[in-house]
């Protein structure tokens, strides 16, 4: 699991403010209009009471009075009601969609910012985040960072409205406005408590949102195994013990910002009151005139929008945060592998050299204590020359889909290095060794895509060409009869397809470019044997043609390593031997053993078949 | 984007329908209602009363004709406080009540789809993506909350108020009252076609999620392929398509939402507007006096405030709606492999027999792939089933295994229909190792457990020994404690297999269907594996499918796929010496294995 709820910070607001800054500054253009249209929509309202106040002295009044009225005041009143509403709406209508348009456009940058660092990073990396969590950063938690941007133009907008109420209530009555203005200080205290109380539960909520989206994922992921040994319910326990205590989560950030809501909403309302009690002393004192306090008790009464406005702000920020520190988490990763400026130039098979490779998973292996077994691969070296395949053959978990990751650049060595005519593939430039060498993982992925696009990959590829390869892998004739041909869509993961079927599939997308080096990783391990010999076949017949490549094969069955020049031996991450087949099967047990465990199974048996026959 | 085949029930009802059926999936949303909606109506009437003291207070006291009036100011200015500190008061109670049963009901509203999202079989689950699976029980249900915290009661309230105030505006003024009405008539109107429009937009939006989810799980879980062949370019594009895609649903939902907005307001100026010019109509002719309609446009904001609540409340309430419509897609999903449940049978323990009466099947869609297999498997036999690539024999897996159901004939376990055995006495008895061995991010001792929930570290420790693993466990850095890593990705494909195989042995089934279960180990371990299997299912059914014909050697019987038939049957010794697909396959083998 990876670490809990992120760090609190101490300044939580100054933070946010930051967050909002960068919104701000992302999107200068967007955000001026929207808080221009707010500040429109605020004026406005002030504006329509004022109206309708007038009308009602002007129209209405004079009206009543004298018992008539003209066609023309009674124009004038409405149209000016209605002119009003027709700027407010502009108003509203801007704020709304610019606001969102704001929002939105943030959320997308930043979700492609996520992802572009989901591409970038090393398989290490993911290693460590299950894929929900990954989801929920680029969902959620991209989501709570921009939250506040929705209330934020009006926040903006109104400030100016409390500006000009603050001057004027200074220029009316110092005490008074003295009185008044305890309000901020309450509300700055109400928010600091606010923020204090509220972000840790915030960081806790959206760590169990990501939770429950990571055992979600993991879950339908793991669909068919649930499935299989009836493990439904217990999946399901395990999933409502996470939404039961995202549950608790939410409700207890919703007790206090419940909390905060009414507060910052009485606060305003209980100034008002408050510099109506000292006014009223005041009057008494007659230090004051009555129209002065009811001047300022106006005044007030317009501030308590703008301070609830700014509220709305305030109370998203904590969450914002979180949200924020968790996208920064995935954005300020390092360890992205670095390229060199070396091309990788030439056409025909690539030479390949290892040298002295040692290779951990952990991190701190290399000073760990228990230096033997952390390191995956020790000390391995062997050289192809161009053209030529070699045979790696191991027991199960000797390291063998390991050495094959670092051919191909998935990750780098501790130590030693990989050339690749003669070229340390780190020194090599970005895309330099995708473009020369082809690995087929041991497991198969394909895409939500057609049958073509996972065979090129979006490569600019001629349909012949395709279904060279497709030939070449013994796919042409399951692929020639689904209904779409090359266009099927083969579902989430090949869904749609055999085993075997996804196996081959995998095996052309490699073919069909053609590459320097092939690294095949137990790529026939799901095909059956007779198509398994016509692929190795084929292979073997490119290879004659001199249009192959040099070839690094993992497998366990003899007729796949006899089309090996050379035969590598791996054992606990060591080169355990080199040599031909016919070498190595002389003079290493270790070798004999593996390759030779069917025949021995089989021999076995009719002995024991014998056994109980003469028995 | 592929649709789903989940979203097509519940798109075609009305919003109306999918709330009812939505509220009504959560009972926690009504606990305590009465208390949350008095509290609520404190808390608005609060919220209209205080400026209308603190406005008296002014006019009362402070513009009392005789000069201010302190004495009332301070009593006034009391009062006022104490509304104050009762609207915040109630105001809070209200809202910690309202996230209490809106979470509560929230979280079940998830959990049940979640456990849906199980129920549904094996080809309705694969042929959804798990990105978007995932946003059904996540951002879909976080939709609703926002609704139902602050929306769904408004809309009580706002009704509520809006009802006092068309009463007190007919007692004051009929006429006035009805021009009112009249005005917001269009409103009502447009509003329905607003909120059809709004539904389709908010709808399109989730839908958007849940593609842009599947985008980025698929880009996260094939990080190695995308890596390997350096295709991060075109993965980013997709993406990109996916969140842009996302992005415009958005904006095109909240352009409707800015256009609702306005539209309330201009119709609340123009039903001000009409008040004033036909009050002072009536006025002039004495049919109404000044206090009256002073007071009466009192009363009309009183009625647009609440108006213009309810219209924002709608627009939430289609957001929720898509969401619910997300959820209820799941749950209206009925699961076509279903479990029988307690009318099903229990098969009580001891050897399996199976038999296949004239089975056909084919996916949605697709040709024939299983063409009428018949055939018998006695109990305690180990069988092995082969053939081609793509010729069926998963399918017959996961048809013996009822992942699936037959198009046409039946499958019989012990003499008992297949679809009539309860799952809970199915899935103990019958285990089937997949194709692809999932494993669970744990360790590797609680990935085995899963097979057997409350077996101890002893017994898997026994469990191991009994497949001969016991050397393997002692060989990991911390033995079954070692962590398997996202989809057991920390260890080798075919430690991988070891663990998926010991999982389902600890199971203790009395059928074992292995699908390529050790497809990736070596062939020591395998037939040192093999052995051991042999010896601790001797007494059980067995049925594996392998392309190493090794397995098949050593079986009771080998049944023989050819394009989705069974076109040869009988042990190993039979097969060989008879020309067909079999010798064929056998010839294969043993060429690969002779070099
Ligand atoms: N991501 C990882 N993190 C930690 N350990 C790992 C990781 N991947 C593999 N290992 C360990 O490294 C060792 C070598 O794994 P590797 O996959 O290279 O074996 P392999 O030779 O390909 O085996 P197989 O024949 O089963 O495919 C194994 O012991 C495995 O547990
Ligand atoms: N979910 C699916 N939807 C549509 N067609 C499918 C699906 N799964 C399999 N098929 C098709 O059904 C046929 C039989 O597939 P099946 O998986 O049973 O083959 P198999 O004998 O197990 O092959 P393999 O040895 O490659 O695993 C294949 O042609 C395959 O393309
Ligand atoms: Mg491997
Ligand atoms: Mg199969």
């Amino acid at each position: 699991m990876p670490a809990g709820p992120s760090r609190v910070e101490p300044r939580i607001l100054r933070e946010g403010m930051r967050v909002l800054w960068v919104a701000v500054t992302a999107e200068p253009l967007v955000f001026t209009v929207s808080v221009l249209a707010s500040a429109l929509y605020a004026a406005m309202t002030v504006a329509s009471a004022w109206v309708l106040g007038w009308a009602t002295e002007n129209v209405v009044l004079p009206a009543f009075q004298e018992g008539r009225t003209t066609a023309g005041a009674l124009a004038t009143g409405a149209l000016a009601i209605v002119a009003v509403a027709v700027l407010k709406a502009l108003g509203v209508a801007g704020r709304r969609f610019y606001a969102g348009l704001m929002q939105y456009r943030m959320q997308a940058r930043y979700r492609r910012a996520v992802t572009r660092q989901y591409l970038r990073l090393p398989l290490a990396w993911h290693h460590r985040h299950p894929t929900g969590q990954l989801l929920s950063n680029a969902n959620a938690d991209v989501e709570a960072a921009w939250a506040p941007i929705a209330p934020l133009p009006m926040a903006v907008g109104v400030v100016f409205m409390l500006l000009v109420a603050a001057v004027a209530i200074v220029l009316v009555d110092v005490t008074l406005a003295l009185i008044g203005f305890c309000v901020f200080p309450a509300i700055a205290l109400l928010n600091v408590v606010y923020q204090r109380r509220l972000s840790p539960l915030a960081a806790r909520a959206q760590q169990l949102r990501a939770e429950v989206s990571e055992v979600a994922h993991e879950s339908f992921e793991g669909g068919l195994v649930v499935k299989t040994l009836g493990r439904e319910q217990a999946e399901t326990e395990r999933f409502t013990e996470r939404a039961r205590a995202l549950q608790e989560a939410n409700v207890a950030v919703g007790r206090i910002r419940g909390l905060f809501d009414p507060m910052l909403e009485a606060l305003p309302t209980l100034g008002v009151l408050a510099v109506l009690l000292v006014g009223s002393v005041r009057l008494e004192a007659g230090a004051l005139n009555a129209g002065d306090l009811v001047n300022v008790a106006y005044l007030f009464t317009l501030l308590a929008w703008p301070i609830r406005a700014l509220g709305w702000v305030l109370a998203e920020v904590p969450r914002s945060v979180v949200g924020w520190n968790r996208v920064r988490a995935v954005l300020d990763a390092e360890g992205a592998l670095p390229f060199g400026e070396l091309p990788l130039p030439g056409d025909g098979p690539a030479g390949l050299e290892v040298r002295r490779v040692r290779f951990a998973y952990a991190d701190g292996a290399a000073d760990g204590e228990d230096e033997g077994r952390a390191h995956v691969l020790r000390d391995v070296s062997f050289a192809v020359r161009p053209g030529r395949t070699i045979a790696v053959v191991g027991p199960t978990g000797s390291g063998k889909s390991t050495l094959t990751t670092l051919l191909v650049r998935l990750v780098d060595p501790a130590d030693g290095t990989v050339l690749l005519d003669g070229v340390d593939v780190r020194q090599a430039r970005r895309g330099a060794v995708a473009a020369t060498a082809a690995l087929v993982p041991q497991q198969t992925f394909l895409f939500d895509d057609t049958v073509r696009g996972n065979v090129t990959l979006g490569a600019d590829v001629p349909d012949e060409q395709v279904w060279e390869a497709l030939r070449l892998a013994q796919a042409d004739g399951f692929v020639a009869a689904l209904p779409h041909g090359l266009d099927t869509r083969v579902g989430e993961r090949g869904a749609t397809l055999s085993g075997g079927q996804r196996q081959r599939l995998a095996l052309a997308r490699a073919l069909v470019r053609r590459p320097r080096l092939l690294v095949l990783d137990d790529a026939t391990s799901s095909v059956d044997p007779q198509v398994e010999a016509r692929i190795l076949e084929g292979l073997r017949a490119a290879q004659s043609a001199g249009s192959g490549s040099t070839v690094v094969v993992i497998a366990y069955r003899k007729a796949t390593i006899a089309l090996a020049d050379e035969v590598v031996y791996l054992e606990h991450g060591r080169v355990a031997d080199r040599g031909t087949h016919a070498e190595l099967l002389e003079r290493s047990a270790g070798y004999r053993d593996l390759v030779n465990a069917y025949e021995r199974a089989e021999a076995e048996r009719d002995a024991v078949e014998g056994e109980e026959v003469t028995a | 984007m592929t649709a789903s085949a989940l979203d097509e029930s519940a798109a075609l009802e009305s919003a109306l329908r999918t709330l009812r059926r939505g509220l009504r999936l959560s009972p926690e949303f009504a606990t305590g209602l009465p208390v949350t909606l008095l509290l609520a109506l404190v808390a608005t009437a609060g919220r209209v009363v205080v400026p209308i003291a603190v406005q008296q207070t002014i006019d009362r006291g402070l513009r009392a004709p005789g000069g201010p009036d302190l004495a009332f100011v301070r009593a006034a200015v009391l009062v006022s406080a104490a509304v104050v500190a009762l609207t915040a008061v109630s105001g809070y109670l209200m809202n910690v009540r309202l996230y209490r049963t809106t979470e509560s009901g929230l979280a079940t509203l998830r959990i049940k789809a979640f456990r849906h999202v199980h129920d549904l079989s094996m080809l309705t689950q694969s042929g959804e993506r798990r990105g978007s699976l995932v946003s059904r029980v996540t951002g879909d249900v976080d939709q609703i909350s926002q609704f139902m915290q602050w929306g769904g009661l408004m809309i009580i309230v706002s009704v509520g108020q809006l009802v006092v105030a068309s009463v007190l505006m007919a007692i004051y003024s009929w006429p006035l009252a009805l021009l009112v009405w009249a005005s917001f008539l269009p409103l009502a109107l447009a509003l329905r076609t607003f909120q059809r429009l709004l539904s389709r937009a908010y709808t399109a939006v989730r839908e958007r999620v849940g593609d842009m989810l599947a985008a980025i799980s698929e880009s996260v879980v094939g990080a190695p392929v995308i890596r390997a062949y350096a295709v991060e370019e075109r993965t980013a594009r997709r993406i990109d398509e996916s969140v842009e895609a996302y992005r415009r649903a958005q904006t095109r939902a909240q352009g409707l939402v800015a256009l609702t907005f306005p539209s309330s307001e201009l119709v609340a100026a123009l039903a001000t507007a009409a008040v004033v010019v036909a009050g002072t109509l009536l006025g002039a002719g004495g049919h109404l006096t000044a206090g009256e309609l002073v007071a009466f446009m009192f009363l009309v904001t009183l009625f647009v405030g609440p108006m213009q609540v309810a219209t924002e409340v709608l627009t939430e309430a289609q957001n929720a709606i898509a969401g619910w419509r997300r959820v209820l897609g799941v749950l209206d999903t009925a699961p076509d492999v279903a479990d029988p449940g307690e009318r099903g049978h229990r098969l009580p323990r001891g050897p399996i027999e199976v038999r296949f009466e004239n089975v056909s099947f084919a996916y949605p869609g697709g040709p024939t792939v299983l063409h009428g297999v018949t055939v018998d498997i006695a109990p305690r036999s180990r069988v092995a089933v082969v053939g081609e690539t793509g010729s069926g024999k998963t399918t017959f897996a996961k048809l013996l295994t009822r992942l699936m159901d037959p198009a046409q004939g039946r499958i019989l376990v012990d003499g008992v229909p297949l679809d009539r055995i309860r799952f809970s006495s199915l899935r103990e008895r019958i285990v089937m190792v997949p194709q692809d061995g999932f494993l669970f991010d744990a360790s590797v001792g609680d990935n085995i457990r899963y097979g057997r929930p409350g077996a101890t570290d002893e017994d898997i420790l026994l469990a191991l020994a009994d497949l001969g693993l016991a050397d393997w466990v002692a060989g990991l850095p911390q033995g079954l404690d070692t962590p398997v890593g996202q989809r057991g990705e920390s260890l080798s494909a075919g430690e991988r297999q070891l663990v998926a195989l010991a999982r389902a042995y600890l199971a203790d089934p009395d059928l074992l269907v292995l699908d390529e279960a050790t497809s990736a180990v070596d062939p020591a371990t395998e037939m040192r594996l093999q052995r051991a299997l042999d010896g601790v299912t001797r007494g059980r059914t067995s049925i594996s499918i392998a392309h190493r014909l090794s397995t098949a050697e050593a079986a009771d019987e080998i049944l023989v796929f050819d394009r989705g038939r069974l076109v040869q049957r009988g042990p190993h010794s039979e097969l060989v010496a008879v020309p067909g697909v079999y010798a064929d396959l056998h010839a294969s083998w043993t060429a690969q294995r002779t070099v």
